[in-house]
């Protein structure tokens, strides 16, 4: 056990003579993590929208302030004819062009039916799609109003009820469970701090051994009485603290400086964290086994482990939209299921009574890497 | 020329190392793929469980009417206590609740409320499941009530350049632009602390060259490494996902080569100031892995970020580039568009080399 303390201590010594190492992954995640955690809203806010105001009446000024007074729009130029919005959308400086046409105040005021063209540029289809529902909503909204103003709300004078459904009728009412003001922030934040983890401890722990075999002094670790146990022990501890370190900082600035709320229990997120961590560990001493150098251990581990995971874990795209028969290929990623634990334990505050699944996974899964990794090592080196 | 003869020794180092040629060359293209098959925003498939309370002929219309959108399907009958556990353990995502009195209250044109429970915890999806729910219920409402007058505005939406809102046309430019720079960084990142913990640095050093042709001459091998793996990329996109080509290919060539030579550049930075692989490896990961995702407009629209962060992402190439991108292969439009994110990946690229050199020089004298 004490030869095991020294090898851990000599790994400290190591990580704290390079400064710069130590101050990449102590300070790095946190800056990352906050910018992160102010991108990542999905919300749609400020879509760039062209008017082409072709009417020119009180009306369709009004209806042009709506859109310049709503969060979600802000109006980048009105132009007077529809022919002048196309270098608007080719330019990209607007995402959405409305066209009002001409006499659009009179057929209001005379409560016709008519119809806005709102022409939109599908390139982010994501977006757009979520901008052309607040348009539709703004519209509707606004049309009400109108009717309302004109005192022809008429028999259906219960229409006040919103979302435009009738006084009779099916009437929705939509609870929100988990993420009641839906901020896409809660969701991101977890999953940003479940691959800063592997980021950082993965690739110190693959880089640091296959640069002491580079160097030459991993050949000196193996004449040492240390056994092969300790000296993997001794290797991998000093990244787990530093790990660790890392979760205490960006759980910090996650619950305090963002109030992401943790609504079950920190002692169950570390604990789960740390089987994590045996994970992420694990990943790193194999792809030392299987790399001669570091830029080797480097391409396997983006290009093997850490780009399918950002994508194919759930972490942006959600696994439940993926095709058939890619979602059982989601199951080899230990990222898979420490996400679902984490965003568990901080949105919906459940424990292990339906988490074990997922942590029994994870136990596994680091159970095999590891076995895997030392089985490899050892043949390897001896 | 010292220059080539810097790239000539380069290429046959990269040549050398088989498994990292390969990686470099081919993956790319593979996971591209991978990814274009795997990931879209459709939400179809929505696990919905009913508490059905009424057990009506109009209560089972209405689950008739969500099951047969094609949103959802409905995996479980529920009661109250039932609808907790298969919420907490994502079994389902959502859950209609219909009250006892749902047919009675229709029949007598009450209002008749029904709950619809959203799993939150993704908000897109939750609002687009939301949109959902809400028009199905609102189409099976007007079965009920008498037909109001037409809504005095309509909207005719038209949508330009992906009519179908296909999310591949708007993903796979971005995870062109996202396995470029993964692919150019990560390339470089290395390639000069590599020189410096083995101690070839110093026989460079020796050698009658400056830092400028130096840094140069590492940039030729891989530029036209990871030209070859993005064009690759691209053709994968055409081929398989039916990403149109509506604009010149010359000026998407000019587009892949200024973003490849400043993200090859910002490895390369990144090497000469490193002084272990270690942490050149951590920095390259931070400045390239996250960031081009996040903050280049791929997945999470600029627009809606905090200002404050949106002077950031002017540091992130991948912005320009798929800014330009979309406008090359989505809309089909001219130099005038994006001559401004062109000079701006220009400006980086030559930014970045600079640095890089200069950084050197100092080390070497």
């Amino acid at each position: 056990m004490r030869r095991v303390f020294f090898l851990v201590w000599k790994e400290l010594i190591e990580l704290k003579e390079d400064p710069r190492l130590f101050a990449i992954v102590v300070a790095a995640p946190i800056v990352q993590l906050v910018m992160l955690g102010y991108a990542a809203t999905t919300d749609v806010r400020n879509v760039p929208v062209v008017v082409a105001d072709a009417d020119r009446s009180t009306a369709s000024r009004d209806l042009i302030a709506r859109f310049a007074a709503s969060p979600n729009f802000s109006i980048v130029d009105v132009v007077t004819s529809p022919g002048e919005i196309d270098p608007y959308l080719v330019g990209g400086r607007a995402w959405m062009a409305v066209a009002i046409p001409p006499g659009f105040g009179e057929r209001l005021a005379r409560s016709e039916p008519q119809a806005l063209q709102v022409v939109a540029d599908g390139s982010d289809a994501s977006s757009i799609n979520i901008a052309l529902g607040y348009a539709t909503n703004l519209l509707a909204g606004y049309a009400q109003e109108v009717a309302a103003r004109a005192g022809r709300a008429g028999r259906a004078g219960g229409a006040g009820g919103a979302g435009g459904t009738g006084g009779a009728g099916i009437e929705p009412r939509v609870r929100v469970w988990f993420n009641p003001r839906l901020e896409s922030r809660d969701f991101m934040l977890p999953g940003i701090l479940a691959l800063l983890l592997l980021a950082i401890t993965t690739n110190l722990s693959s880089m640091g051994i296959v640069r002491e075999r580079e160097v030459g002094t991993l050949e000196q670790l193996n004449v040492t009485p240390l056994r092969r146990w300790e000296l993997i022990v001794g290797k991998l501890l000093p990244y787990a603290l530093v790990g660790m370190i890392d979760v205490c900082l960006v759980l910090g600035v996650a619950v305090f400086w963002f109030q992401v709320p943790l609504r079950g229990s920190v002692t169950l997120l570390f604990a789960l964290t740390s089987i994590y961590l045996l994970n992420t560990l694990g990943l790193g001493l194999f792809i030392s086994t299987i790399s001669s150098s570091q830029q080797q251990a480097m391409m396997t581990s983006i290009f093997f482990f850490l780009m399918p995971m950002v994508y194919l874990s759930g972490f942006i795209f959600p696994i439940e939209n993926m095709p058939a028969v890619i979602q059982p290929v989601t199951y080899l990623f230990p990222l898979r299921y420490f996400l679902v634990i984490l965003r568990s334990i901080f949105l919906k505050g459940v424990g292990l009574e339906t988490l074990w699944p997922q942590a029994l996974a994870l136990a596994g899964w680091g159970a095999a890497i590891l076995t895997l990794a030392i089985a490899r090592s050892t043949k390897r080196t001896a | 020329m010292k220059l080539i003869a810097i790239a000539r020794k380069e290429f046959r180092q990269i040549g050398r190392d088989r498994r990292t040629l390969l990686i470099l060359l081919f993956v790319p293209a593979f996971i591209l793929l991978l990814f274009g098959y795997a990931l879209n925003f459709d939400i179809r498939h929505v696990r919905l469980a009913v508490d059905d309370r009424d057990r009506s002929a109009a209560s089972r219309s209405l689950i008739a009417a969500f099951v047969n959108s094609g949103y959802f399907d409905l995996v479980a009958e529920v009661d109250e206590k039932e609808t907790t556990r298969l919420m907490d353990r994502d079994e389902v995502r959502a859950v209609l609740v219909i009250p006892g009195d749902f047919s009675r209250a229709l029949r007598t044109g009450r209002p008749a409320p029904v709950q619809v429970l959203l799993n939150g915890d993704n908000a897109t999806t939750a609002t687009t499941v939301m949109g959902y729910s809400l028009t199905i219920i609102r189409g099976e409402s007007a079965k009920y009530a008498p037909p109001s007058a037409a809504p005095p505005i309509t909207i005719e939406p038209r949508i330009w350049y992906n009519p179908e809102l296909r999310s591949a046309l708007f993903l796979v430019p971005g995870l062109i632009a996202y396995i470029a720079m993964i692919t150019a960084v990560v390339s470089t990142a290395l390639s000069i602390v590599r020189e410096k913990e083995r101690g070839t640095m110093e026989q460079v050093r020796m050698a009658p060259l400056d830092a400028a042709s130096f840094v140069v001459g590492k940039t030729i091998p891989y530029f036209v490494v990871s030209l070859a793996s993005a064009l690759g990329i691209v053709v994968v996109s055409m081929v398989l996902f039916g990403m149109p080509m509506r604009g010149s290919w010359l000026l998407l060539l000019a587009a892949l080569s200024l973003f490849l030579v400043g993200a090859l550049g910002l490895g390369l930075m990144i090497s000469s100031i490193a002084d272990t692989q270690q942490v050149a490896f951590q920095v390259a990961l931070l400045v390239s892995f996250l960031p081009t995702l996040m903050l280049s407009g791929f997945v999470f629209p600029i627009a809606s970020m905090p200002r404050a962060l949106q002077l950031v992402t002017y540091a992130v190439p991948a912005r320009y580039f798929l800014v330009a991108l979309r406008a090359i292969v989505l809309k089909g439009a001219g130099l005038e568009v994006y001559w401004t994110d062109l000079l701006a990946l220009a400006g980086f690229a030559v930014v970045v080399l600079a640095l890089a050199s200069v950084r050197l020089q100092r080390q070497w004298v």
